[in-house]
Formats: C-alpha cells, structure tokens, sequence
C-alpha cells in the first residue's frame, strides 16, 4: 500500500496537488491511503510500502515551519518520493539548505541518467519559488535554474521538483512499481 | 480565506466557485474578462456578459474588465482586475477553473505570486467525465452555448449538460477525441442554476449564428 502525504495547509488545495496523485494511482490499481502529514501515525508508516509526499501552493509554507512532523523520514527503509515540497523535505530533513528560485510553468528539464523512467530531455511543469540542495542526495537532472530530480545516495528516497502528476505522471506510476 | 473567482460563466470556473464555498472559504467577488479577442489564449468569450445575472443571483460583487485580447497584453488587464479585488474587497487568494492548460494556469500563478496572493485550482487536473458528473451530480444546469469543433453542430446549441449529454460526448470522444469537458475549445457553456445560485435564470431570448462546425448562441437571461 501506498501512503500519500498531504502537504497542504488548505483543503481547497488537496484538489490541485492531492488528488491527481490519487487518480494516477487509482487509474492504474495501486491501494493508497491519503494522510495530512500532522495526523501521521508510527503504526500506519510502519504498515505501508512507499510514500509519496506531496507539494501546494506557493503560498502554502506552513509545512516548513514543522519539519518535526517528518522526523519519521530518518527511520523509514522503504521508498519515498518526494514532489516539490515533499522534496524539500526530503532535503531538510537531511541537512540540506533552502534556496530561492521561482519557475513556474512548462520548462526543459535534461536528466544525466535514467531517473525513474525519465531520461535525456524532458518538457515539465514547474511551480515553486524555493529548492533544496542537500549533500546526501545525488543530482540527476537540472534545469536552466536549478536541480530537478535527486536520489538519496544511500536509501530509496526520491525528489523532484517539478509536478509529475500534471505532466509526467508515468514516473508517479514508476515510482509505483519500485521493488 | 477571502477568494476572488476569475469567472467566465460557464461549468468550470462555476463548479470551482462552488467546490471553494463548500471548502468554507468566502466568495468575495467574482473576476469577469471580457476579450474583444474571439480567438484570445486566456479567456472564453461567448456569453460572458450575462456574467453580471449570475453574479447577481448568487449575491456577490463582480469585477468586469474588458480587454483588447492582444497575447501578453491580456495578462495585463487581468492583473489590474485582480489588484482592483485586492484593493477593493481585501482578497487573499484567486480561484480558477483551470483543468488542463498550463499556459493559462501559469500565467495566474504569476499574477498572484507579483500580488502576493495564494492560488486555487480545484479543477486541475480532473477527469474531463468526472468533471461532467459532479455538475450533474450537484444539480448544476448547464447550457452549451457554442460548438467550435467537428463533428459537433447547430444541433448542439441549446442542449444541457445530463445523462444524454454525456453519452453522446463519451462516444464523440471515442470517434473523434472531442474533450468530453470542452477543454480544448470545443464547446462552451453557460451556468443557468446551480447550487450557489438563489434562482433560476430563464433564456428569454437567443440568437444563433455560425456555419458548418462552428456555432454560438448568444442569450438574454432573466
């Protein structure tokens, strides 16, 4: 079962960054729950296969004010991907550093090496005014600005800061069937 | 959150302001483009000026801004319209209707981003037939007003969003990838009732025009 992370401070943005997570999942079988990361408990992070985090608005950085909330990251050995703001979680909850870069809408992305079914060029849609660099992640895509796409360098956890669930939504379904 | 909603009258940004009162959020005023630019990128144009009879019936200010519909100089106008919500009614996020076009919804983000304004897309994304259920499944009463695409005809014009209606576009979309929603241009709407809405508006009177595959129908509403 997929556990999905929803980072939104408002419920009127679960419609734009939740649920077209759910209905890739739900279009291609995968059994998912949907939890907003405050109401999070150890007995169902211990029970699930992966976990995917979500992103929201711009606006929307309530979530940065509790990284607490994710200290269950450092002890989960199973997959984790992690979208925009669940990238940036990701990083910070390994000691990366924020930094300002805003893209918003459809860019270039170039992947150095195969990243959960993307490679080469890729057209993506973007939204976010931040990213995060972490040494403990390894970069394998960029954009003109900034890192798109980053892989733990010792765990299964996954980030990208572009939205595959608008334009790319085949690495949602890669990331699906990670062994 | 006080929410200002761009509204062009049709399903979507109306199924949106609907999705965003039911979220317990406050409709401060709705947001009209009028573009003298049949053919503009961002907004849709037949009908619009019976925005204000919605507007009306839901009891809630509306903002109209005219526009030349010139590419890039279209954003402008909408920015003045969002700042004048800002300004006027103290704003704190815009809503869209957005579904699928990411040259519309980026170009809004960027707006509200310069305006420090959240952004709401509660349609982003949705399955087109998912998207036509819940209007149905929510009692909204929609009337094509237009049909823009082959195979589609004058025969459509004047028909409402039901159970018919959506088997007639799912088999359209079979056969010849018609949007089911309309997103790609190929039908727009206009909301007659709906939830949100104290009465019903009437069609008192319409005038047709077009040819072949390309239709309007322009209404008066009481």
């Amino acid at each position: 079962m997929i556990l999905i992370v929803n980072i939104c401070s408002h419920n009127l943005h679960y419609f734009e960054f939740v649920k077209p997570i759910e209905d890739v999942l739900i279009k291609n079988n995968f059994e998912f729950e949907t939890r907003f990361y405050k109401d999070l408990k150890p007995e169902l992070i211990s029970e699930v296969d992966k976990v995917i985090i979500s992103g929201t608005s711009l606006k929307d950085n309530n979530f940065l004010k509790n990284l607490k909330f994710f200290k269950w990251i450092k002890g989960f050995e199973k997959s984790i991907l992690g979208i925009c703001g669940g990238m940036h979680i990701l990083g910070l909850i390994y000691k990366g550093k924020i930094r300002k870069q805003q893209e918003i809408g459809l860019t270039k992305v170039d992947f150095k090496d195969e990243f959960l079914g993307l490679k080469e060029n890729v057209e993506v849609y973007e939204l976010h005014n931040y990213y995060v660099e972490s040494n403990e992640f390894e970069i394998f895509a960029e954009s003109r600005n900034c890192l798109q796409a980053t892989k733990h360098k010792n765990k299964s956890f996954y980030g990208v800061l572009f939205h595959p669930e608008v334009r790319n939504k085949n690495l949602i379904l890669d990331f699906g069937k990670l062994k | 959150m006080k929410c200002a909603v761009l509204f062009s009258g049709g399903k979507d940004s109306a199924y949106a302001t609907y999705l965003t009162k039911k979220n317990g959020h406050d409709i401060s005023c709705l947001i009209a483009i009028i573009s003298k630019n049949p053919e503009s990128f961002m907004f849709h144009t037949p009908s619009i000026s019976k925005v204000e009879k919605q507007a009306e019936t839901m009891g809630v200010p509306i903002i109209i801004q005219k526009t030349k519909g010139v590419k890039e100089e279209e954003l402008k106008d909408l920015e003045c319209a969002i700042k004048k919500s800002k300004d006027e009614f103290g704003i704190e996020a815009v809503v869209t209707g957005a579904v699928e076009s990411a040259y519309q919804a980026s170009r809004v983000q960027k707006i509200c981003d310069n305006l420090n304004l959240d952004c709401f897309n509660p349609l982003w994304q949705k399955n087109q037939f998912e998207l036509l259920k819940d209007i149905i499944n929510n009692k909204f009463e929609v009337v094509i007003t237009g049909v823009f695409a082959y195979p589609l005809d004058e025969s459509w014009l004047g028909r409402i969003i039901d159970e018919e209606f959506l088997k007639d576009i799912k088999e359209l979309h079979k056969m010849y990838k018609i949007n089911p929603a309309g997103e790609g241009g190929e039908f727009e709407t206009y909301v007659l009732s709906c939830p949100l809405f104290s009465k019903k508006l009437r069609i008192k009177k319409k005038i047709v025009s077009g040819k072949i595959h390309s239709w309007a129908m322009e209404i008066d509403v009481v």
